[in-house]
């Protein structure tokens, strides 16, 4: 999912040559349903109509096709347009993308939003997009005024003409649609940015602090009805039998029909949905895992971990190296399933009538959840229509490759035929499954008399996310899923005998990606080993990591920038230590330092993170420190609390009470720099997820000596008093 | 039948009396910026105040609510010093949370016009943020101390 695939200038100067860019700049806005039209036509990556629209009152509307999760997409993606179009940025409004083949991302083949890719894939279009509109609103004035093109000039919003009369785009728009499409555009060179990369205000701020953004529990349509389901407490059981009466006895609720995963109470209210779901007497058939337990998979897990499993990398000769090393280091580390927690539990709207159905929701996945709907209710996929609102949170968790939320609802809406949001409570959310896969690796490594590391073996087991979905064939090549060895098989560390490879055992629990996917275990796990060996060779843990990444000067440049900026050989106050870790995912590369201290009673404090961050060319720098003060959070709770855990196969979290996160009494002050770079654009709404735990564990080690191989930390492990 | 008073406009709805406040505020008088997070009084995010004190809605039976003034994040002015100092500092992401985190910010500053990380830290605890904003939350009470301190509008 990390690479990206250049949209090659043929395909849009085609494109747009075909289409004549006819709609580009309407007086009104393009009907969305008519977009299907379009879209039918083959081959049809670039449609600049479907981005941008400027209206004659000189308000600029792009058309984003990405959703807003709090990774600031919805002032990114504009900048990027506004840049090239020259538009004024005060003039800019956004508005959320219909489904539409249009709108697919330029790698997936599906609309969605995923993999840290927003800014990757969508640069070049974008910027092709705005710039292409540019052109068209030059032309247009420059026919108005009889002059060439080359006398004109736009610039905020306005067509500049050399002799200083100007029109604004909103009187030029009108004329502008009938342009033809440039044959060529010219984009502008980075050092001419006036927009991208300068800290720039969010634009969906002001409706985030005054209660009107609104979200899929938010939505509201006429005649709705509010569905709970209780569904069985066992992944993979089913209802035997169940009694309704009670539940239909309490004021509020309408229905109570059994549906494919269990029972929907549809009531007037939620309350009345929740009361009635409350009253229900269902008598469940847990199924096959109805005898799954962490504890037993532990085992399972550790007796694989032992075994040889299918190879990810090999290089050299590591078990005869490993053997004849001077010295030998070997250990086991595991990391639990998390839950995702979004703020927003999940939830879904839907509208069906006999030729249409409605879908409001914040998902991540708009191509896939439509097709999943329209299969359920019956319906061609064009006759689904999926509005995507903000999300309350996402982290991965609204990208559901079965699209279990909105096959849900589509189930509920089939059987009740009245609008219904189908809602999930807290607890539905947390113990509803689709985690990030509990992991148990097993590491031995061997360092030559003078510390240097000469081979490593890595053994990870866990569940493959991408088994059993759509996209398996796509992400499991040669028996290896590459979202479970990604950040483990190309360890940047110079060693010249490497092994890495994977056992993935098949367990009854959903699981998915979660925010930075395999790197929040991997990171974990190599950047906690890498420290083992360091202290094993008698090393500094950053001047360790810093020789051996000498070929990988992205890596070591951050690593240099955080441990330069954190005072690496500064003194600290008494009982404090810091811990290091570096790494690279979604194309961009981060290293944080953590500051940490530990009470008696083993509660482990991080004062301070210092987060050096080259992602390569840069939108909006005020996201990127937002996103890693985000993502530092988003580690950090993974690593001092979170922890989804089954007994009886039943999962034994359902709130944030039992599956506690970071809170503001907790939150270290976060400084990130960021490396000045011409390189292509990295991703940024993971990448500061994965070298947090490790650098608080390494902290934690460097203080008391104890070195942390499971998540998350345990206070009685460290406990003095 | 009971009546509401929410953000100064009196409301009377027909609803079971031990609703959760929460609720009547989001699906009967339709004011969804209230939001819900929790139900067990752990995220904070159904924040309002009633009679100027921070409480979480999912915990008021709609009954105890009665005759009591009712404030949600709707009720709040535009250029309250919370909520320009929220814009200023770009605080929210998914911003889910943050209808929540104001009012609770808002009576933080009612009871101490001056707060310390320490208060801060103290009153704030009940609100969770997924999207990991604490580091501005805390920076924008601060600037929208300081603006209340000088006089800016409350
Ligand atoms: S919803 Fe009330 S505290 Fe969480
Ligand atoms: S901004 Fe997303 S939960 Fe706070």
């Amino acid at each position: 999912m990390t690479e990206i695939i250049k949209i090659s200038r043929q395909d849009f100067i085609k494109t747009s040559a075909v289409l004549g860019g006819g709609l580009v700049l309407g007086l009104h806005l393009p009907e969305r349903e008519s977009l299907a039209e379009t879209a039918a036509q083959p081959t049809t990556p670039i449609l600049p109509n479907a981005f941008v629209h400027i209206g004659s009152d000189d308000i600029v509307t792009i058309i984003v096709n990405k959703s807003e999760m709090g990774q600031g997409v919805y002032t990114s993606l504009p900048m990027l347009v506004a840049e090239e179009l020259e538009c004024d940025w005060r003039a800019v409004h956004v508005e959320a993308a219909p489904v539409d083949p249009v709108y697919n991302h330029t790698q997936w083949g599906a609309q969605g939003t995923g993999g840290s890719t927003s800014v990757r894939t969508e640069w070049d279009r974008l910027s092709k997009v705005g710039t292409a509109a540019r052109e068209m609103l030059i032309a247009a004035a420059a026919e108005t005024w009889s002059v060439d093109k080359a006398s004109c000039r736009a610039q905020n919003g306005l067509v500049i003409h050399t002799s200083g009369k100007s029109l604004t785009y909103g009187q030029l728009a009108e004329k502008a649609s009938g342009m033809p499409a440039p044959e060529s555009v010219q984009l502008k060179d980075p050092s001419e940015y006036r927009l991208v990369g300068k800290p720039t205000k969010r634009l969906d701020t002001p409706e985030k602090t005054n209660g009107k953004a609104v979200f899929g529990i938010d939505i509201n349509i006429p005649r709705m009805l509010v569905a709970v389901v209780a569904r069985p407490p066992v992944f993979g059981g089913k209802v035997k039998s169940f009694k309704s009466e009670k539940a239909k006895e309490v004021p509020g609720v309408k229905e109570v029909v059994q549906i494919e995963p269990g029972v929907a109470v549809v009531a007037t209210n939620f309350w009345a949905a929740t009361s009635g779901r409350e009253a229900l007497e269902i008598v469940w058939d847990d199924g096959p895992n109805a005898g799954l337990s962490t504890t037993g998979m532990r085992e399972q897990y550790a007796s694989l971990a032992k075994t040889a499993g299918a190879v990810a990398r090999k290089e050299g000769d590591p078990e005869q190296t490993l053997t004849k090393a001077a010295k030998q280091i070997a250990a086991e580390y595991e990391v639990p399933y998390l839950a995702h927690a979004t703020m927003e539990p999940l939830n879904c709207t839907i509208d069906l009538k006999p030729d249409s159905c409605e879908i409001w929701t914040g998902t991540q996945f708009q191509t896939g959840d439509r097709n999943a709907a329209a299969q359920i209710v019956g319906l061609k996929s064009e006759q689904v229509k999926v509005h995507t609102t903000f999300l309350g949170g996402g982290y991965g968790r609204r990208a559901n490759p079965h699209s279990d939320f909105v096959v849900m609802a589509a189930h509920v809406a089939k059987a009740v035929k009245k609008p219904v949001k189908v809602m999930w409570t807290r607890e539905d959310d947390m113990k509803g499954g689709y985690y990030r896969p509990m992991w148990y690796d097993r590491l031995a490594a061997g360092l030559d008399a003078d510390g240097n590391p000469v081979a490593w073996r890595h053994t990870i087991v866990g569940q493959s996310i991408m088994a059993g979905t759509p996209f398996e064939a796509m992400g499991i090549k040669n028996g290896i899923d590459g979202a479970s060895v990604e950040g483990a098989a190309e360890i940047p560390y110079a060693i010249p005998n490497i092994l890495v490879d994977l056992h993935s055992p098949k367990i009854g629990v959903p699981v998915q990606w979660w925010r930075s996917v395999g790197h929040s275990h991997t990171a974990f796990v190599v950047e906690s080993f890498i420290d083992e060996l360091a202290n094993a060779a008698g090393k500094d843990p950053y001047e360790f990591r810093r020789k051996l990444l000498t070929a990988h000067p992205r890596n070591r440049g951050v690593l240099e920038l955080a441990a330069t900026k954190a005072g690496w050989d500064k003194p600290l106050p008494q009982g404090h230590a810091r811990g290091i870790a570096v790494h690279e995912s979604f194309g961009s590369f981060i290293a944080q330092v953590a500051e940490v201290s530990v009470n008696p009673a083993g509660n482990v404090r991080v004062h301070k993170v210092v987060c050096a961050v080259d992602c390569g060319r840069v939108v909006n720098p005020d996201t990127i420190a937002a996103q890693m003060e985000s993502g530092i959070v988003y580690g950090l709770s993974a690593a001092l609390y979170g922890a989804i855990t089954l007994k009886d196969g039943k999962v034994q979290q359902d709130n944030f009470d039992s599956y506690e996160v970071v809170r503001i009494s907790e939150m270290p002050e976060v400084e990130t720099h960021i490396v000045q770079s011409n390189e292509k654009p990295g991703g940024i709404g993971e990448p500061g997820v994965p070298p947090i735990a490790p650098a608080v564990c390494n902290a934690v080690f460097a203080l008391t000596g104890k070195r942390i191989r499971s998540l998350p930390i345990r206070a009685e492990e460290l406990r003095t008093a | 039948m009971i009546s509401l008073v929410v953000n100064s406009q009196k409301h009377t709805v027909d609803v079971t009396p031990d609703t959760p406040l929460l609720w009547v505020i989001r699906e009967r008088i339709n004011l969804t910026g209230t939001k819900y997070g929790c139900g067990i009084a752990q995220c904070g995010a159904c924040t309002v105040h009633i009679d100027g004190k921070a409480e979480r809605s999912c915990q008021i039976p709609v009954k105890d609510a009665e005759g009591k003034k009712i404030t949600t994040i709707e009720g709040i002015p535009e250029n309250h010093p919370i909520k320009t100092a929220w814009i200023a500092d770009d605080v929210p992401q998914c911003g889910y949370c943050h209808s929540g985190q104001i009012m609770s910010a808002i009576a933080l500053l009612n009871e101490k016009p001056q707060p310390t990380d320490a208060d801060i830290d103290n009153f704030m605890s009940g609100n969770i943020c997924r999207c990991g904003t604490y580091q501005r939350i805390r920076h924008a009470i601060h600037r929208a101390a300081a603006v209340m301190a000088e006089g800016g509008t409350k």
